[in-house]
């Protein structure tokens, strides 16, 4: 296997074109820095973050607004636990709980169901973050809490769909992209068909790849090898888990449920139907409507440069704070509080720990 | 956590939930969105589904990952 690596480490260094290649996932991010593929390749091929982790990309108004909304009594609070950390303008979740606030990290979105049932007189909110991998998850949990008649437990989307920031950054002229390494995962949901529409439309290559080292180098040659012939097609390097088709019995969950609205992401600003709302059915499910949350501003991070990250216009090492006042300990903005965030991974993965492949 | 966890269906159970093994321990998931699944075919879970039906090379591949992530994610 190992002599496999340095085959594809040699056909990548063959090249000498200024190739510029965009992550898209966190968990493609942080699989990057843990094995140290960066320093391994040329100084002609560049690795960018992409907007692939949900946390990060979720607006400053919109985390202000959780943290606004938990500070109602009569709320339960559930949300997967990188969420709790992230600062928002004044407080975090963290902060808010050891302030008396009932917020509670679950590992599925169906403990939601026990926890509402169990706590008939309190109103339970999950917090719902991620891309189309998690969406599903959420949606059937809503199905099923209607099916038990819950009429304590509702949603706060702030579920984003990963094309179509996208499609922003591929029209984007300040930023340069060459080709995707496409999410694993989501793309398990989705299908190869939006890649196919993306790498159409804009000219560009994307692959979808695996989390092994092997994998993320087998991606960018076979980059590389589309660039080098001017094709842009879309192609699945990770196909002993992603099909074309993608999980149709999915994909379906969300649209019995969701139906797509604007969102606003960090970095990129608002998107039209690249969030995920509550169709009318569900209405009575909708937390922002259930409590009448207002919309809130985005106020900026003071120094922060997450936005730019997110879009591959920067790299964490940019930031005058990275490892001086923002550390995972510490962290000023969620690209260094998500495991799967930029920051995080550049700092956690200083060459000392990294694992290099022989 | 967009990785996902490998396990082994071991029972079905009604309202399509299951019973599966990750790595020696048991925990109960839904199968609601890979309804095909039988008992002992191994699938990716996320946040408690199974998100797709893998064969075994790639569960073991996958739960190899993880317990590497899982070492060097520690801070
Ligand atoms: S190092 Fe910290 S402050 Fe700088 S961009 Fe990253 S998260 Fe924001």
């Amino acid at each position: 296997m190992a002599s496999y690596s340095q085959r594809l480490l040699q056909v990548i260094r063959s090249t000498n074109r200024e190739i510029s290649l965009m992550e898209v996932c966190g968990t493609h991010t942080m699989a990057i820095a843990r094995s140290g593929i960066r320093e391994l390749l040329p100084p002609n091929i560049r690795l960018l973050s992409g907007p692939g982790c949900p946390v990060c990309v979720t607006s400053q108004g919109d985390i202000d607004s959780v943290i606004e909304m938990v500070r109602r009594e009569e709320v339960i609070l559930l949300t997967f636990g990188d969420m709790m950390r992230v600062p928002g303008t004044r407080s975090s979740l963290q902060e808010e709980r050891s302030r008396g606030a009932d917020v509670r990290v679950v590992y599925s979105p169906l403990e939601a169901l026990k926890i509402a049932e169990n706590n008939p007189d309190r109103e339970v909110v999950f917090l719902g973050i991620g891309f189309e991998t998690t969406v599903p998850t959420v949606a059937v949990t809503l199905e099923e809490a209607r099916e038990a008649g819950l009429h304590n437990f509702s949603l706060f989307s702030l579920h984003k769909l990963v094309p179509p920031a996208l499609e922003l950054i591929m029209s984007d002229p300040e930023i340069r992209v060459d080709g995707l390494i496409c999410p694993g995962h989501v793309t398990a949901v989705t299908g190869l068909r939006p890649y196919e529409t993306l790498a159409h439309k804009y000219g560009k290559p994307c692959v979808v790849t695996g989390f092994e080292a092997v994998d993320i180098l087998e991606g960018i040659v076979m980059l590389i090898h589309q660039l080098q012939n001017s094709t842009a097609r879309a192609e699945i390097q990770y196909k002993r888990v992603v099909k074309p088709e993608g999980n149709p019995a999915a994909m379906d969950a969300i649209w019995r449920v969701f139906e797509t609205a604007p969102s606003r992401w960090r970095g990129l600003g608002m998107i039209p139907d690249s969030g995920l709302q509550l169709r009318d059915e569900y209405a009575a499910m909708d937390a922002r409507r259930k409590f009448n949350l207002p919309e809130m501003e985005d106020i900026p991070i003071k120094g922060c440069i997450c936005g730019a990250v997110l879009t591959g216009k920067k790299i964490p090492t940019d930031c005058a704070l990275f490892g001086r006042s923002c550390t995972p300990l510490e962290p000023v903005g969620p690209c260094m509080v998500s495991q799967e965030g930029a920051c995080a991974a550049y700092y956690r993965y200083t060459p000392g720990k990294r694992k290099v492949l022989e | 956590m967009c990785l996902g966890v490998p396990g082994r269906i071991i029972e079905m159970k009604e309202n399509y939930r299951a019973i599966v093994d990750v790595n020696g321990n048991r925990m109960e998931i839904s199968v609601r969105l890979t309804p095909e699944v039988q008992v002992g075919q191994y699938v990716l879970i996320h946040a408690g589904f199974a998100m797709e039906i893998i064969d075994e090379d790639a569960a073991r591949e996958t739960m190899q990952l993880l317990l590497e992530v899982m070492e060097y994610g520690q801070l």
